[in-house]
């Protein structure tokens, strides 16, 4: 009887682990599938005029994006100029100065912010920005996407700041410095990479972001001159041409995927192995 | 030194209390006021968010109240909005992600915090985590193109298996709250697996220990007593993944059909909130159209706010970090 059971034991066991590893299998599989179909699809129809030029009209083939890769980097340096202060300088407020009631209230409404679905973010910009102005702008957009940087701005610096060790502080305070002059000359420089790296993640996150987009800055055909006019963006044409009915398109909407998904993995895995060689430093 | 000698001046006992101009000289009250602005604008930020989606949703309020949730019918041209299709688009197709992506998810965190040997499961993750990183336009364009083929043709055999129950009636089309829902699984299965891996992982070894002592095998010290230990933190990681798959846009969007009705199928075409507000938001014409996606913008807004705020708590609980 007991070696009946036993065996049972072991092979529940040994089912169980298999189907572990299965499902393992399963989500890396996932993975390499996506990786391997974008870049040989995307990779096959990437010309060097998708770079260069302007889209052309239906049934004209030969065209680019170039407007909406320049269009995405307007859009991500107004998020930038929104984002980044406020949640750097927030995120020095938590480590530095907090421990309050208010730190607490701040913290919370940060998670809360984080929460936020992006389409959502997307009509908020739109009531502040779109609608009193009554045309779609880069701005728009970049506000959008700003708001959605400055949630995970706060807390990856706050996260930084306080890993750098109390020791550093305090020898900064005992050499005479006030507190703000130990937190910009030493505490800040110490956490310098940190911090730049974790900005980096974050533009790669809003790059591809394109729920907000849709009705902030919307879409052009053209280049889009200054900040006031609306403007095309690489991860809404992908969602544009993805969904038209023409063969053409699609082919353009993978290459505009294969350049987005590139940016924005290179910009991760770089990241990534900077963070966990700056944890190992610290260690 | 400039900073050494203003300290040692202000600390002279003679000084009567520093002036306002001296004290702003320190830099410690000008960096505490430039960072506490910041933290203080983010509250602004997010208190104007909510504002401004109350206001600009009055106009939809006021004609339908609360029977606005619970109305079948999306007329734009008679006027008449109602959000319980998308309501219903968007709690399916979630609960769908779920069902398929909870034993995949913690199956794979299992084996990565158990079983894998580090150095292989650190490798893994961090893949897994980068499945996190793509755009979810990018979920969208592979999901059109890619897995609706591949659903079409294991449609019928879904169909002799499952045909029978109200959910896979009908003609499938390819876009569908079914495949919505395995687009939003493949999604949400990487936060799944790193939260609840993490969480498997901070289970004190000596739960482990003292199970194996006991003659458990590996998968009964695994099941019985390390997740049960760690069972917030994994239903967290759930949570939080719920909150994304319900906030989801353009992926769901891709692949959902856009159809505005109340189906038991899976297999028919239907339609999210997120889905609603990106498609028709442009198009809107008049107040109460735009007003009416505004309020459905505030729902979603309202229902991932609980969402999220039940996975933190869950979360932080088990001391589980990161998400």
């Amino acid at each position: 009887m007991t070696s009946r059971l036993l065996l049972r034991r072991k092979a529940v066991n040994a089912v169980m682990l298999t189907l572990t590893g299965l499902c393992t299998l399963f989500a890396t599989g996932t993975l390499v599938f996506i990786l391997g179909y974008l870049f040989i699809h995307g990779g096959k129809s990437l010309t060097w005029n998708f770079f260069t030029k302007l889209p052309t009209p239906v049934g004209e083939s030969g065209g680019g994006m170039a407007n909406a890769i320049l269009g995405s980097a307007k859009l991500l340096a107004v998020a930038m100029v929104v984002g980044v202060p406020i949640g750097f300088l927030g995120g020095v407020y938590l480590a530095e100065f907090g421990g309050t009631t208010f730190s607490f209230i701040v913290r919370y409404t940060t998670d809360l912010l984080n929460g936020v679905p992006s389409i959502v973010i997307g009509i908020f910009a739109y009531t502040v920005i779109v609608l009193p102005q009554k045309h779609f702008s880069t701005m728009a957009g970049g506000l959008a996407l700003g708001v959605m940087m400055i949630p995970i701005a706060v807390r990856s610096t706050e996260e930084f700041l306080r890993a750098v060790p109390v020791s550093l502080r305090e020898g900064a305070v005992a050499l005479g410095a006030s507190k703000a002059k130990a937190i910009l000359t030493v505490v800040i420089p110490a956490a310098k990479n940190g911090i730049m790296t974790g900005i980096m993640l974050n533009l790669a996150r809003v790059a591809g972001e394109t729920a907000p987009l849709l009705f902030t800055s919307f879409s052009n055909r053209y280049w889009s001159p200054g900040w006031e006019q609306p403007t095309a963006a690489l991860p809404v044409m992908i969602f544009t041409y993805a969904i038209a009915p023409y063969e053409d398109w699609h082919q353009q909407a993978w290459s505009a995927g294969f350049v987005l998904l590139t940016l924005v993995l290179a910009v991760n895995v770089i990241a990534r192995m900077i963070l966990s060689k700056a944890k190992h430093v610290a260690r | 030194m400039a900073a050494s000698s203003t300290t040692i001046s202000s600390a002279g006992p003679a000084r009567p209390a520093r002036s306002f101009v001296q004290r702003l000289r320190g830099g410690d009250e000008v960096a505490y006021l430039i960072t506490f602005a910041a933290a203080a604008s983010i509250l602004l930020v997010t208190g104007l968010l909510v504002f401004e989606l109350y206001i600009n949703s009055s106009a939809s309020r006021a004609k339908f109240g609360l029977s606005f949730l619970v109305t079948k019918t999306w007329d734009p041209v008679a006027g008449q909005y109602g959000a319980w299709p998308f309501i219903y688009g968007t709690v399916v197709t979630s609960a769908l992600a779920l069902f398929i992506g909870i034993p995949l998810g913690v199956g794979a965190a299992i084996f990565l915090a158990e079983l894998a040997p580090p150095a292989i499961s650190d490798a893994l993750t961090f893949l897994i985590e980068l499945l996190a990183a793509v755009p979810s336009v990018i979920y969208g364009l592979l999901g059109i193109f890619v897995l609706i083929p591949i659903l079409r043709t294991v449609e019928p055999a879904i169909r002799a298996v499952l045909g029978w129950t109200p959910l896979f009636q009908g003609p499938f089309y390819g876009v569908s709250l079914f495949s919505a829902g395995v687009v939003l699984a493949v999604m949400i299965i990487p936060f799944i697996i790193s939260i609840s891996r993490e969480v498997i992982r901070a289970v004190p070894g000596d739960q482990r220990e003292a199970a194996l002592a006991l003659g458990a095998t590996r998968w009964e010290s695994t099941w019985d007593v390390v997740v049960p230990y760690a069972r917030k933190g994994i239903a967290g990681s759930i949570f939080l993944a719920l909150a994304r798959s319900l906030g989801e846009t353009m992926a769901v969007t891709m692949v959902i059909g856009n159809d505005p009705k109340v189906k038991a199928s899976l297999f028919a075409p239907g339609y999210s909130i997120a889905a609603v507000i990106a498609n028709e938001f442009t198009e809107a014409t008049g107040q109460l159209y735009t007003s009416a996606l505004i309020e459905l913008g505030l729902v979603l807004f309202a229902l991932t706010i609980v969402i999220n705020a039940m996975a933190r708590i869950l979360v932080a609980g088990t001391g589980g970090r990161n998400g």
